[in-house]
């Protein structure tokens, strides 16, 4: 394996160039340092640096290299960098892209356009102001950005007189904070770029400097490589029937493929096996790997559409309509609870609702707040949720298919990374069913069953937080309908899980199981004619949304409402103390999301009814909804 | 056991950009139309079209013709719009006079294009312009977008330009407005010629050294002037690339009346 790694190092393409975007405050002298990059490697055309002397002489002022990249009047004029802009140079036999990302806040937006389109960062420090505010945030976000590479220069030494504790103290402080969120620069370097110091050669104004000079720990870092051991992931961008072929179109974010591959598309479910690599003035082939805009044709006539995510059937994507991101704000107004985006994720488009912000985070010390509204600039956890299921990958399993921007009136305000904490994935809940089985028939029909009866069957599906008196109410029910001559029965969740579910435990999945399970059976017992009681937690609209499928029609959904701090204040269990010591994790309420119903058939509000005015609720309830089908309808 | 492919090279991962590119805009915007100078790079992402589509370029290409190209030009136009068997348009542009007087003279006379352009689109309703600019040629295309949303009249609003990132490109249009779609915008002037190499692309000969001197970047004949220079053939361009520290766009007058003569060029509407 190692052998091999080496070897495809050393198949790289000499002149792929390295993407290097420089960060930092607003002038710490960025653009300056371009500039002067650029000179001192030869890379300037002549002609450039006779057109910046005119400019300068015609403003009366000394050479001034930021103008070499500074290239619009606008700039000239404000001394600040408009856009992030791209400047090409080479040294040490390797093309560097030079991007010059501007620093000032609400400029944000370009910097963002610059990072993501590199492979490594130079994070620029004023040595005489040292690490600001905006140089912590421009680090925060590199790490957001899933940027790792980094090289931090300490600019304007010459304004400290080439000192070497400050330098020290400088270094010591930007690793400190780098480390914090996850970055290990690769070299901090003095420089000066103004005067040319250390960024090319040693340089005898700090002969106590034994590091690199910057341009040597620039040819250190290396360009990103294409992701090609992971799984598979193929978005769909288009299908192409220009003539007999049907061919799809679209680029490998990850792994690769072979014709003859079993592939699956998400989130429809279809599977068919590659056929072919379609190519136009180019060989035949067989294979492809990441980063290749390709056309394939399959072997058998599928509807394909755009958005989908291709894969192996072995390793698919993730499909869920609920997740977890971490987000830059870019949006002029603010993010809110209830916010309606278009979310793009590859080429999917999808509606989707901001559920909940989870956290705010301020770059400047990470320190993180609850807020009820996210404001421009700002990083933020959330909670996002879509009508229809999308495919993904967690940004740490797939950063290609673990990453989305947000829409909103044509524009983008928001990219974000995905996390499926606490979350479960809802492919295999869906469907993974047991295949070779044909449905038998009842002889009895469910007119004869209510007729013996005297009422319907159906589900009364309790949901709501932990304490919120969900197993009270289902008992106190189960009782009176009983004594009413109705068949009731009570799946409780702790019983249920000495028995049927006692395989199950706590982890998101097997929640979503449980609930699952539970749902399966409270249809079964609908279907047998009884009023069947349920009293689960059951956070998730998604698995309730299963468990209705399940009872098809026969099912009522029931919210037992209380606040989080009286549920937690009755604490019947002990629950609530323990979650809240952290010895329970993702514990409802406090550690993990609870998704209130949207409309559910009939809310009880136990923190303000009493107990028996809460039974009566559902009595009535059932006693309206249950009776019997009058004859001939 | 599947052989290790290396790292894609870097002519194949750029080509897989703009082909990225190309199709993501043919998907996403009504009406496009491919923008043609017939130069060494509109005729490269022409070829890139091609490969995006599989041997077709599937909307109208467009020819904006000032009437002052070089007779070559015009025969290397009719040949290959024939034999890559393009929807061909060829858009005239108003008259010198009808431009804005206080522009400079090489720009004045290169406004037209962009005049031609806009009235084109008025008249034919196109929703997306793809362009063959490139980031290196020169500092207000560098920064340039992908895709570049254009209001009334063809305004380019560059202070304030939608974030783009993670290939999530602006490909909602807003009524009234077009959008420019630059699908070679990172490739370099000679990535540009590499690729033309390796592909085969057809180029016009004016690119080539004869007695001396050689286009390297072809315009109007009036406003564009040849560059001293051996280089016959493909492989001398390259070497000579290799070395130069001159400006691609050094022979092409209206980038150099005035400091900001290009800037406003753009910022109106033109390539």
């Amino acid at each position: 394996m190692r052998k091999r790694r080496r070897e495809s190092v050393a198949a790289r393409d000499p002149r792929e160039p390295l993407r290097l975007v420089v960060i930092g405050h607003v002038a710490h002298g960025k653009s300056t340092l371009v500039g002067r990059l650029l000179h001192e490697t030869g890379a300037l055309s002549e002609d450039k640096v006779e057109a910046v002397e005119a400019m300068c002489k015609r403003r009366g002022m000394d050479f001034e290299w930021a103008f070499v990249t500074d290239a619009f009047q606008a700039e000239r004029r404000q001394g600040v960098t408009v856009d992030a802009s791209r400047t090409r140079l080479k040294f040490g036999g390797r093309d560097y892209v030079l991007i010059d990302a501007p620093g000032h806040r609400e400029f944000l937006k370009h910097m963002v356009t610059g990072v993501v389109a590199s492979d490594a960062a130079l994070l620029m420090v004023d040595a005489s102001e040292g690490v600001s505010e905006q140089s912590r945030r421009h680090a925060f976000l590199l790490s957001l950005l899933g940027i790792g590479q980094t090289v931090v220069a300490i600019n304007k030494m010459d304004l400290v007189g080439y000192d070497e504790r400050r330098f020290a103290a400088l270094e010591a402080e930007i690793r400190g904070y780098l480390a914090s969120v996850g970055i290990t620069p690769l070299h901090v370097v003095p420089v000066s770029a103004k005067t040319g110091i250390n960024l090319t050669a040693a340089a005898a104004e700090m002969g106590w400097y034994r590091g690199p000079s910057l341009t040597a720990a620039l040819a250190a870092l290396e360009p990103v490589p294409q992701a090609d051991d992971l799984p598979l992931r193929l978005p769909v961008q288009d299908v192409y029937e220009f003539d007999e072929r049907r061919i799809i179109a679209g680029r490998i974010e990850s792994g690769r493929l072979a014709v003859g591959d079993r592939l699956l598309l998400s989130p429809s479910n279809k599977s068919a096996r590659l056929k072919s690599i379609e190519t136009w003035h180019a060989p035949r082939r067989r294979e492809a790997a990441s980063g290749e805009s390709v056309g394939l044709t399959l072997d058998q006539p599928i509807s394909v559409a755009r958005g989908e995510i291709i894969s192996h059937v072995e390793k698919p994507p993730i499909e869920t309509n609920v997740f977890r991101a971490r987000l830059f704000w870019l949006g002029a107004a603010p993010l809110t609870v209830g916010g309606h985006y278009t979310l793009r994720l590859q080429t999917a488009a999808v509606p989707v609702e901001v559920q909940e912000i989870e956290r705010v985070v301020d770059p400047s010390d990470l320190s993180s707040a609850k807020a009820a509204a996210v404001e421009r600039y700002a990083v933020a956890e959330v909670v996002l949720r879509s009508r229809d299921l999308l495919a993904l990958d967690p940004f740490s399993a797939n950063p290609r298919t673990g990453r989305f921007v947000l829409i909103q009136d044509y524009l983008p305000v928001a990219g974000g990374i995905i996390s499926m904490e606490g979350y479960p994935d809802e492919r295999e809940l869906v469907t993974v069913r047991s295949t070779n089985v044909a449905e038998v028939l009842h002889r009895v029909s469910h007119a004869l069953r209510e007729a013996r009866a005297g009422h319907r069957g159906g589900v009364l599906w309790l949901t709501g937080l932990s304490g919120a008196g969900k197993s009270t109410l289902a008992m106190e029910v189960e009782q009176r309908l009983f004594a009413k001559g109705f068949n009731s029965y009570v799946l409780d969740g702790d019983n249920v899980r000495r028995g049927l579910n006692s395989n199950l435990g706590f982890s998101a999945d097997d929640r979503a199981e449980n609930i699952r399970r539970v749902g399966e059976v409270a249809a079964l017992f609908a279907d047998a004619g009884f009023v069947c009681i349920t009293a689960f937690i059951s956070p998730y609209r998604s698995d309730r949304e299963r468990a209705r499928r399940a009872a098809q029609g026969r099912f009522h959904e029931i919210y037992v409402r209380a606040p989080l701090a009286v549920c937690e204040g009755r604490d019947p269990k002990g629950l609530y103390r323990r979650a809240r010591a952290g010895e329970i994790k993702d514990f409802t309420g406090i550690s993990a999301p609870y998704e209130p119903p949207e409309e559910p058939d009939l809310v009880v509000d136990t923190s303000s009814a009493s107990i028996g005015d809460c039974v009566d609720a559902i009595m009535a309830y059932v006693e309206r909804r249950f009776a019997p089908a009058a004859r001939g309808t | 056991m599947r052989e290790a492919r290396s790292a894609m090279r870097h002519l194949d991962s750029l080509e897989s950009q703009s082909i990225y590119i190309i199709r993501e805009a043919f998907n996403r915007i009504e009406r496009p139309a491919m923008l043609w100078a017939l130069g060494k790079d509109s005729s490269a992402m022409l070829w890139l079209a091609q490969k995006a589509f599989f041997g077709r370029v599937p909307f109208p290409v467009l020819h904006v013709d000032t009437g002052k190209k070089f007779p070559e030009m015009y025969a290397f136009r009719e040949r290959y719009a024939k034999e890559w068997g393009l929807d061909l348009v060829v858009v005239p542009c108003p008259a010198v006079e009808d431009i804005d007087a206080t522009l400079p003279p090489a720009a004045r006379s290169a406004a037209r294009k962009a005049a031609g352009l806009k009235a084109a689109i008025a008249a034919h309703g196109y929703r997306g312009i793809f362009a063959g600019i490139r980031r290196d040629e020169e500092p207000t295309r560098a920064m340039e977008r992908v895709f570049s949303p254009r209001g009334e009249g063809s305004r380019w609003n560059f202070r304030d330009q939608p974030p783009e990132f993670w290939d999530q490109f602006m490909t909602g249009v807003p009524p009234g407005m077009h959008m420019r779609i630059h699908p070679i915008l990172e490739w370099s002037e000679l990535d540009v010629w590499r690729y033309v190499k390796r592909e085969g692309i057809p180029v016009v000969g004016l690119y080539f050294a004869r007695s001396g001197k050689r286009y390297r970047s072809l315009g109007d004949q009036d406003i564009t002037t040849p560059v001293a220079s051996e280089a016959a053939d493909i492989d001398a361009v390259i070497a000579e690339l290799e070395r130069t520290g001159t400006a691609e766009r050094a022979g092409r007058a209206m980038d150099h009346e005035a400091e900001d003569a290009f800037e406003r060029l753009r910022a109106d509407g033109y390539m």
